[in-house]
């Protein structure tokens, strides 16, 4: 059984919502990546998605497109990614960490030879952004003959066709995206979210995340009593921002997600 | 072969549907309008009559006599797009979507632009409809194309800046893709070229193949036989394909499409998809898999090109399908023989081209001299340089116009 099913069923037996945080790789800088995946396991983090920076974000909003350009700017490519993986595993990090990517350089690195590198490094799943179902299937065998986890999308737009085909595609856990939009912030949670995770229950024994627009412990409580977990990325990208020209970005990322963790 | 896509969207190995999932129920309920008025007779009708009495089609197919002389070469027509309302071949594909938006109940168009041409024609037809209309378009191009940014905001449209990237097309599509997603129940988005995910390229050639069936039955008309060679500019490859599509039968009519040049051979000096030794590569961007300039990581690269219209990453999904088969050759002119060419033909024709034509007319003016005068070639003249004259006095005088 790989970690996210461990996770998961630890999360079951507990009676517990699960918490995974989103950060950019190489935002501000691969050091601090590191450092930051190693706090968030420590906060409590159930799952950690590590985000691999493109050119084109076009799923989403200014923040982490901000923070995609600055990781850009240094040049981080999935190399680095995967690296950055190993060395917290080297650490002694064992909480799973699914990579977050645009398919185009996840195709450029190659299916075959990325999901050799997922195993070798540690890494559990992946989750591809612009890879709806139809496009799907080769990469979700590739990765499945190393029990490597595909996380799927769901969307509120998705008809009950469409959610059988990304159920019947997932592995891990299904990704439900709580608004039709970008990521961002939000203060208000729409109810169409609550609405998807019931309408996915219908397809699937798999967990369910929700995430977009999550951004406080109110909101992942709320989400937490009709989903397994809520993802929470351009509030804590946002707080990476701000944190830059402070002395301890760690510290002060540390400081927001303790407040954030249900735990 | 009849190349007509597959049901998801490919032509061999180019072209599908890579987008976020919220937007693949919008695309299939697009898909399932669009099918249902393909071969849907009032549709066709209604399509063409706008296109008569408001756009003015047919447009003319003129021998450039002048030109071929002074090539000594082969016998050149030109396809005169740049007579169509607004001013380029854009205005087919905006009226074709705006007919369709209004049978899928479609309140509000979005659209993205890089010369402005697309943004201008979207613009035209949503005031012909009373519709909302949002053009983004990148800071970059709303700089070197401010007159059609003018034109947009008096035919009532919002026109919307996007300071990310490179500041020009490909970073506009990125935002008009961000509005879509956020917007799905209320928007319709027109999209310009024949790229994006399918139905897009195919829905956009189909409405641009009028280009091509115009040209071969005006060409049979006056010279009773098909041409020997068509050229035409490739951006995102709208005008080009819709020129090709209708002669890609006949077997015996060569076919170059022409990408920019740019200023150099590195990667972000040019907009040359095809071009290998350039940084070309087949990859996924915005909604289709197709050849793309790209870095070793699969960034996409910046591009350049003196014309807003070309400078784009990547190209059609069908272009890369004919390229991949051979059935159409793809060639590059640069900045400066586009520059050359639109001066060549403003001088011995009375037409001033497009900076995006001028890459077909200066490709042209290479290959017309190598060929007998009892050849013949048909270029198409997508659009008209109106709305560059600005930018080329810059160049040429190298001082800024007022």
């Amino acid at each position: 059984m790989n970690r996210i099913d461990e996770k998961f069923k630890q999360l079951e037996s507990e009676k517990r919502g699960g918490f995974i945080p989103f950060i950019v790789a190489g935002d501000p800088n691969l050091a601090a990546t590191k450092n930051l995946i190693l706090l968030l396991a420590e906060s409590g983090a159930s799952v950690i998605e590590l985000g691999v920076p493109f050119s084109d974000p076009v799923a989403d909003g200014v923040t982490i497109q901000a923070a995609a350009e600055r990781a850009l700017r240094n040049r981080i490519g999935v190399t680095d990614v995967l690296e950055t993986v190993k060395e917290v595993r080297v650490e002694g990090c064992e909480t799973p960490i699914i990579l977050f990517s645009y398919f185009n350089p996840i195709l450029q690195f190659g299916l075959e030879k990325f999901a050799s590198a997922m195993k070798t490094v540690g890494a559990d799943g992946v989750l591809i952004t612009d890879l709806v179902p139809e496009e799907a299937e080769d990469f979700r065998r590739i990765l499945a003959e190393k029990d490597l986890a595909l996380i799927m999308l769901a969307a509120p737009t998705s008809s009950d066709e469409r959610l059988k085909k990304i159920c019947d595609k997932a592995s891990g856990f299904v990704y439900a995206v709580s608004r039709a939009g970008v990521t961002g912030a939000r203060n208000e949670m729409s109810n169409e979210a609550e609405n998807l995770v019931k309408r996915l229950r219908t397809f699937t024994d798999l967990p369910i995340a929700v995430g977009f627009g999550i951004s406080t412990a109110a909101q992942i409580e709320e989400v937490c009593k009709y989903a397994d977990a809520a993802v929470v990325g351009s509030a804590i990208v946002k707080e990476i921002e701000r944190s830059i020209e402070l002395v301890d970005v760690i510290e002060n990322v540390r400081k927001f997600v303790e407040n954030l963790s249900p735990n | 072969m009849d190349f007509q896509p597959n049901a998801l969207g490919y032509w061999g190995e180019f072209g599908g549907r890579f987008v976020p999932e919220t937007l693949m129920s919008p695309i299939e309920e697009l898909t399932g309008a669009y099918f249902a008025v393909r071969d849907d007779a009032d549709f066709q009708t209604e399509f063409l009559n706008l296109l008569q009495d408001f756009s003015g089609r047919p447009t003319p197919l003129f021998y450039a006599k002048r030109l071929s002389e002074k090539l000594g070469g082969a016998k050149i027509y030109l396809k005169r797009e740049d007579l169509s309302h607004t001013g380029s071949h854009k205005i087919n594909n905006a009226v074709g979507q705006i007919l369709l938006a209004r049978r899928m109940g479609k309140k509000r168009i979005i659209a993205e632009t890089g010369a402005g041409q697309h943004g201008v024609a979207t613009a035209t037809v949503c005031a012909l409809f009373g519709l909302e209309c949002v053009v983004y378009m990148g800071d970059e191009d709303m700089r070197r194309q401010a007159l059609n940014v003018f034109r947009m905001r008096l035919l009532g449209a919002e026109v919307r800046g996007v300071g990310a990237g490179a500041k020009t097309l490909k970073d506009a599509i990125n935002e008009a893709l961000r509005d879509w997603v956020t917007n799905v129940d209320s928007t319709y988005y027109l999209l310009g070229s024949a790229l994006g995910p399918h139905p897009y390229p195919l829905m956009v050639r189909d409405f641009q193949s009028v280009i091509g069936r115009e040209a071969r039955r005006q060409i049979l008309e006056k010279e009773n036989r098909l041409p020997d060679v068509l050229v035409a500019c490739v951006g995102g490859g709208s005008n080009s394909i819709g020129l090709f599509h209708p002669f890609l039968v006949d077997e015996i009519v060569r076919m170059i499409g022409v990408e920019a040049g740019g200023k150099g051979n590195n990667l972000g000096e040019h907009a040359a998809r095809f071009n290998k030794a350039g940084g070309g590569r087949i990859g996924v961007l915005q909604g289709t898999k197709s050849y793309l300039l790209q870095n070793d990581d699969g960034q996409i690269a910046l591009t350049h090109s003196i014309s807003a219209g070309l400078d784009y990453a990547s190209v059609g999904p069908e272009h890369a399908f004919l390229q991949s088969i051979g059935r159409v050759e793809y060639a590059m002119a640069t900045d400066d023989e586009a520059l050359a060419a639109f001066q060549t033909l403003s001088e011995t024709e009375g037409i001033i081209p497009a900076l995006e034509s001028s890459h077909g007319i200066a490709h042209a003016v290479k290959i017309a001299p190598e060929m007998s005068p009892d050849e013949i070639m048909i270029v198409n003249l997508s659009g008209r340089g109106d709305k560059d004259v600005n930018q080329v006095q810059e160049m040429i005088d190298g001082t800024p116009s007022s």
